[in-house]
């Protein structure tokens, strides 16, 4: 009898720790929202992959990354083609109809990019009476979200949507757009890549960036919570935001 | 049942309404329309008009006689040559980043993208409809050039009034095909932020983050928009094709 028990308690113990071993995260996003996810080489890096990877970390699961458009991101969270979505993306009522959102792991600020000698001096510009501008953003952001409802419909310009961020930049540097409402992250690693640019010291609007998992995977959600509760306790979260964007 | 049945049906007609009622997002969809048919239709004419020339001037400098001498036909291969690297540098790279060549690099300075689109595709259209055009004109029987010659008409004339109709004639049926393939292939617009009917389906996906009704729809919009066409190329065809039953 004994020799049974221990037959079927090893056998359990090698199947969970296979399983364990064989189970994956698979964390969907755009590789293209410098410092929080984007390539250094053929590798996937940024603060968004790194939190995810300790997360499945502190979890025990394999990590495993998908990169696809912006705008298919929350709709492969939705369908369980992806576990989870960590791509800069920020919290809104609308968005939290289709997922659920985790504990917030940084704040976000939409930032204005224009070239030196703009004529936008603040973000208040945009919104001056009989004000005409072309803004370039990344589509389906919170900026494209912003500007279509605050600027396009409001009669105030109109906005040219891009594929990625670094789309809209390199329209603003050919004179394309006036003007580019990025995150700021993304928006201070564009402008260190080209000369001639600035981020304009006010700021567009101020956000929480959070994880986003299906709806029915409400197990996922409280595991993932906890262990990002603990990285930001013993300040992993901090280290690597820290190490992506240095402190001033 | 019924009550799964109608439970489905309001499922639906909430789907239908948070993509295209509310926020009166079906007017993306108009214009997006709007901007597929003016892309696709410019395109077309320039692609028609640079397909004609250069099919006429490569089947031209194929059928004079090699090794003349004189201006006209160092000319005349000094065209060929250009038309030939046209046709190959078009048609051995992707339309997507030709349309990205000219939106970023090319046409640099300017932003009115939908311009820049019509321009992109027509161009790429032009080295397809040079092919098509092409060949059109050498299944034409070379006696009809001839006869025509000793009719007393002069190349020119032969062309346009004996070489002409029966080219049409012969290309129509690849023509509508090369139509039919620039109206879908339109729809990678978006990548230099030009509003079509494929962006537009897609900003819907991203603000609804549904996907079934706004591609379905453009979908559907698509095929309705091929559908006429080949009707109205039918149409034209069987007209042309009245003067063969004798």
């Amino acid at each position: 009898m004994k020799k049974l028990l221990a037959l079927v308690l090893t056998l359990a113990m090698t199947l969970t720790a296979a399983f364990a071993c064989a189970e994956t995260l698979t964390m969907v996003t755009n590789v293209s929202f410098p410092p929080y996810e984007y390539y250094d080489g053929e590798e996937a890096v940024g603060i968004d992959v790194d939190i995810a990877k300790a997360i499945c970390e502190k979890l025990g699961y394999e990590f495993a990354l998908s990169d696809i458009d912006f705008g298919a991101c929350i709709a492969a969270v939705q369908s369980g083609k992806a576990d989870f979505c960590m791509a800069g993306l920020t919290v809104t009522d609308e968005r939290k109809q289709m997922v659920n959102f985790t504990d917030s792991y940084a704040t976000g600020i939409q930032s204005v990019i224009v070239k030196e000698g703009s004529d936008i001096t603040s973000v208040d510009d945009l919104f001056a009476e009989g004000a005409s501008h072309k803004i370039g953003v990344q589509q389906d952001t919170t900026g494209d979200i912003y500007t279509t409802g605050d600027i396009e419909e409001a009669g105030l310009g109109t906005v040219n949507r891009y594929q990625t961020g670094n789309d809209a930049v390199m329209a603003l540097v050919s004179g394309k757009v006036d003007c580019v409402v990025i995150d700021n992250a993304p928006a201070k690693a564009f402008v260190e890549a080209n000369t001639g640019l600035k981020v304009l010291d006010t700021e567009y609007a101020v956000e929480e960036y959070a994880a986003c998992i299906a709806k029915e995977n409400t197990e996922l959600l409280e595991s993932f919570n906890n262990a990002l509760k603990e990285l930001i306790a013993d300040g992993t979260v901090q280290a690597i935001i820290d190490k992506y964007i240095p402190v001033e | 049942m019924l009550e799964q049945l109608s439970a489905w049906f309001e499922g639906v007609k909430a789907e239908f309404i948070l993509n295209f009622v509310e926020k009166n997002r079906w007017k993306m969809l108009v214009t997006g329309l709007e901007n597929t048919l003016i892309i696709t239709f410019f395109a077309l004419l320039i692609g028609m008009a640079i397909g004609v020339v250069i099919a006429v001037v490569r089947t031209t400098r194929d059928q004079t006689r090699q090794g003349k001498r004189g201006v006209g036909s160092a000319l005349l291969a000094v065209a060929d040559a250009i038309c030939r690297i046209y046709t190959t540098v078009i048609r051995g790279t992707p339309v997507v980043v030709q349309l990205m060549i000219m939106y970023f690099i090319i046409f640099a300075s300017s932003d009115n993208g939908v311009m820049i689109a019509i321009v992109a595709f027509g161009l790429n259209s032009g080295a397809y409809v040079s092919e098509i055009f092409r060949g059109g004109i050498l299944a034409v029987d070379k006696g009809q050039m001839e006869a025509g010659r000793s009719l007393g008409l002069n190349y020119l004339q032969t062309m346009l009034h004996v070489i002409a109709p029966q080219v049409l004639k012969n290309v129509l049926p690849t023509l509508a095909n090369e139509f039919i393939v620039l109206i879908k292939e339109t729809s990678v617009a978006g990548y230099v932020a030009v509003s079509d009917l494929t962006f537009a389906g897609n900003r819907i996906r991203g603000a609804t983050y549904s996907a079934f009704m706004p591609l379905i729809a453009v979908a559907l919009i698509y095929l309705v928009l091929v559908m006429f066409l080949t009707w109205l190329v039918g149409k034209l065809e069987r007209r042309l094709r009245q003067g063969d039953n004798r």
